[in-house]
């Protein structure tokens, strides 16, 4: 008997017992369900969520890959200088690896155990939501954060975040960002400051002279603090330089981004009226330091000298627009709205950015915020259409 | 000044009488299927049995005149509407009442008439529908069982003999996957369609609105017909999609809709005087030998529609067209709005990794590791797998592509899950059928029922507001 007709067999059997869900999630992994269609149409789009997650997924797998590169990277290349080290070795995918992918699995592990358990007590299917989110949650941690604090995170993600509001389809806030606002506000010293972006430097190791070799400094983090930055345009966009594993090539990102707007996944409106209200909100920084409101010495100065464009190319901002703030259910739903949420996000993810004190980063919170009032503004944008239909309405009974 | 104000009025009222519409769809789909009908027509053999079913006419409750074993002429009354006893349902044959079949709480289902060799009809008046007054249509229409052809919006259901609707609509493209061709179907019926559409001129109060393809050749010129003409991908050929274009449906008004293949029978019907009940419709589908066109009389059992013309194999019968028809067997009866009968392959095989491969086979309007975008003249065999399992909503955006009405898609179908009658009344619930729905069904990643969401939508309106 072939393995068709073995699984086949085993779903008849499993049909109505606990086993169910769990099964049919990795049958249908495996298989396409023989199921038809009744009752509607008789013949359906070849697409269904699966398909949708795996094109997501798939967009995100360069970010990993450079993120495993660039660990190493910035490990080595703090310790050795980085004129002596190559981007491009097994040595920094290696240590990479051992970084890593831990971290994935713990995130893939305790997200979808917790999406099994569920299912089962509830009797759906196993949705795959958590497919994208288990995949988005490593690439936006810093590279020493412990396991156990990250399986705490996801636990309170999926089951708060999520579970709670009905699961896949029916959440306020995105998932993968919801795990990471409950780390930065339980353990923000993991989260934040100069000693997690690059591995080593919270375990203090030494260079031969006996002091740190390793700054976990960000970008960002020197900005804030009125330092110079010693990185050039090109090592931003490329990527070369500390911070989340997977938010510092803007140049991957930015495929991954083109990727999913051909593939007609993710929205373009959001990706790009997201640019466009970061640029604003940029400009209108670099402005008020041009004309003399903002003086050198001011705390902000150097957060609101970096040019506008610069901006886009360092922290998370980028990694956020494309992959994050387009989550089809935390995002607004309707055309016109999306164009607002986006816009909204790289506005307020610059300004939080610069005015926050504690952690100069500002998209998490930026795309959280919009989340909440991404309905809102759909409200509104509905509105209009149910207004159109009520003057219609008064002009005919007029 | 009043002078002027009165001028301007009175050109507006000139030129709303004959203000033709150019409609241009672009929002929609054209899902290109293999076994378009081939433009040939052959007659049906008659059937042994013919079927009236009570579930094509949506809500109506059926209240049997006849018993089991009566002898009925073609035309004669079989049941009458509960809610509305003048609308009156004949049967499309000459025949002996052979069954009455029940379901749960005796639920009437089919009526199965056997047929006799020949047809007798029952003979109403010949008459002139232009001659006729309001009243008198209405009621040769009522009389000879023609009245179901007349369907309401909202709610898509048969109309109500006490209404007067605010317009009339009837579409001239039919644009659904292998639907009949219009244009092949109601060729040299000129005669009947200029008698059936004055028909309908005396119903309305308002106007009688007719769209056609830019190239339209079938229609005739009839008095008090507003003819429209419309291009552009499917839904443009159905109805909600012309009404929203040229005069929308607002809360507490009805318009009526007529099918064109209908009109010409009502046509006939004024014409001869008698309600003969067949149409040609096509044979569409890979599953067919040779898909054509074939005369057949309504309520034909589907086996002697088929016969000879299958090939072997594991297909479905579906009667309409793939995105709104109803799935049959061959012992089941063709359905009374149906012009089309297609048969597609059925898709119930698991298919390794058929969820993330490139799959060349089939088509999605998405690019997700599908490449069907790169071929966009192909035509597919497209099974009956739903390619995934039901799921909540999550994409967004992707439903109006595919909807051309100027309402939202989900949030009609959220508000309807929750039956927010409010809500549902604001984003334009009176405006949509559930064929409206099918596009959107077709391109739903998470494969919910749009259709039969809809239909419960419109039935919870008929109970709540009516």
């Amino acid at each position: 008997m072939s393995l068709k007709q073995n699984l086949h067999n085993l779903k008849e059997k499993y049909r109505g017992t606990k086993m169910e869900q769990s099964f049919n999630a990795l049958h249908t992994f495996l298989y396409l369900p023989n199921m038809t269609t009744h009752g509607g149409t008789h013949v359906k789009d070849a697409t269904d969520l699966k398909r949708v997650m795996n094109t997501v997924i798939m967009a995100m797998v360069p970010v990993l890959i450079f993120g495993m590169f660039n660990a190493g990277y910035q490990h080595f290349g703090q310790i050795n200088g980085f004129d002596a080290v190559e981007f491009f070795t097994i040595e920094n995918l290696i240590l990479g690896l051992t970084k890593i992918l831990p971290i994935l699995i713990v995130s893939y592990g305790v997200g979808l155990g917790i999406e099994f358990i569920f299912a089962t007590v509830k009797k759906h299917e196993v949705e795959e939501g958590y497919l994208v989110t288990g995949m988005l949650v490593p690439l936006i941690m810093p590279i020493d954060l412990p396991l156990w604090m990250l399986a705490v995170a996801v636990a309170f993600g999926v089951v708060i975040g999520k579970e709670l509001f009905g699961g896949t389809g029916m959440n306020i806030l995105n998932p993968a960002l919801t795990i990471r606002a409950f780390l930065f506000f339980n353990w923000a010293a993991w989260m934040s400051g100069d000693k997690v972006w690059v591995h080593g430097a919270v375990d203090g190791v030494k260079n031969t002279a006996g002091t740190d070799a390793i700054s976990g400094e960000t970008i960002l983090g020197s900005l804030a603090a009125n330092k110079e930055v010693g990185y050039s345009t090109y090592d931003m966009f490329m990527g070369f330089i500390p911070g989340s594993i997977g938010e510092t090539s803007t140049f991957l990102i930015l495929l991954g981004g083109l990727f999913l707007i051909l593939t007609g996944i993710g929205s373009a409106r959001i990706m790009l009226s997201a640019v466009i209200g970061a640029a604003v909100m940029g400009l209108i920084f670099n402005g008020l330091v041009d004309s003399g409101v903002i003086l050198e010495g001011s705390k902000f100065y150097s957060l609101m000298n970096f040019p506008f464009w610069q901006h886009l190319i360092v922290g998370g901002i980028a990694f956020g627009i494309v992959y994050m703030a387009t989550d089809p259910v935390s995002a607004a739903q309707t055309n016109t709205g999306k164009i607002i949420y986006g816009f909204l996000i790289g506005f307020f993810s610059i300004m939080i950015r610069v005015f926050n004190p504690a952690y100069p980063e500002g998209v998490m919170m930026a795309i959280l915020l919009l989340n909440v009032f991404a309905p809102t503004i759909d409200h509104y944008v509905v509105q209009a259409n149910v207004k159109r239909r009520m003057k219609r309405l008064k002009v005919k009974t007029a | 000044m009043v002078k002027f104000a009165r001028f301007e009025k009175l050109v507006l009222t000139i030129s709303s009488i004959n203000m033709s519409k150019d409609i241009r769809i672009k929002k929609g789909l054209d899902l290109k299927l293999k076994g378009e009908a081939e433009k040939s027509v052959s007659d049906v053999a008659r059937s042994k049995v013919y079927a009236i079913k009570p579930s094509d006419f949506h809500g109506v409750t059926p209240k049997m005149v006849v018993k089991e074993g009566a002898s009925v002429k073609a035309g004669e009354v079989v049941f009458y509407s509960k809610n509305d006893e003048a609308v009156k349902f004949v049967s499309p044959v000459s025949g002996t009442i052979q069954e009455i079949k029940r379901g749960e709480k005796r639920v009437i289902l089919e009526i199965l008439i056997a047929a006799d060799s020949q047809d007798t009809f029952v003979e109403h008046s010949k008459k002139n529908p232009k001659d006729l007054s309001a009243q008198e249509v209405k009621e040769q229409l009522l009389a000879s069982g023609a009245w179901p052809f007349i369907v309401q919006r909202p709610y898509d259901v048969v109309a109500n003999s006490a209404d007067t609707p605010k317009a009339i609509f009837v579409s001239g493209i039919n644009s659904a996957p292998l639907e009949a061709d219009l244009e092949f179907t109601m060729a040299g019926k000129q005669e009947a369609l200029t008698a059936g559409l004055t028909a309908l001129t005396k119903l309305t109060s308002g106007k009688v609105h007719v769209t056609v393809g830019p190239n339209a050749t079938f229609l005739p010129s009839v008095d008090g017909v507003t003819v429209h003409k419309a291009q552009g991908v499917h839904p443009v050929g159905l109805v909600s999609t012309q009404i929203g274009k040229i005069d929308p449906i607002n809360k507490g008004e009805k318009v009526w809709v007529v099918q064109m293949e209908d009109v010409a029978i009502i046509g006939n019907l004024f014409l001869t005087g008698k309600l003969i009940q067949t149409k040609t419709i096509a044979l569409a589908g890979s599953g067919f030998e040779k898909p054509s066109y074939v005369n057949v009389t309504f309520g034909a059992q589907i086996a002697d529609v088929v016969a000879g013309n299958l090939k072997d194999g594991n297909y479905r019968i579906i009667s309409g067209d793939v995105l709104t028809g109803d799935q049959k067997s061959k012992e089941g009866f063709i359905g009374f709005y149906h012009n089309t009968m297609t048969v597609i392959p059925e898709g119930d095989d698991y298919d390794f990794f058929g969820w993330n491969l490139p799959r060349p086979n089939k088509f999605s309007v998405y690019r997700a590791n599908m490449f069907s975008f790169l071929t966009p003249n192909k035509k597919y065999d497209l099974n009956t797998n739903t390619n995934g399992e039901h799921r909540g909503f999550v994409l967004t955006g992707e439903y109006e592509k595919v909807c051309p009405l100027d309402i939202y898609p989900m949030q009609l179908l959220k508000s309807i899950l929750v039956k927010d009658i409010d809500q549902m009344e604001a984003l334009g619930i009176y405006e949509v059928a559930p064929e409206d729905f099918a596009l959107t069904e077709y391109v739903c990643v998470s494969k919910q029922d749009h259709q039969r969401i809809v239909r419960e939508g419109l039935d919870v309106m008929i109970k709540e507001v009516g």
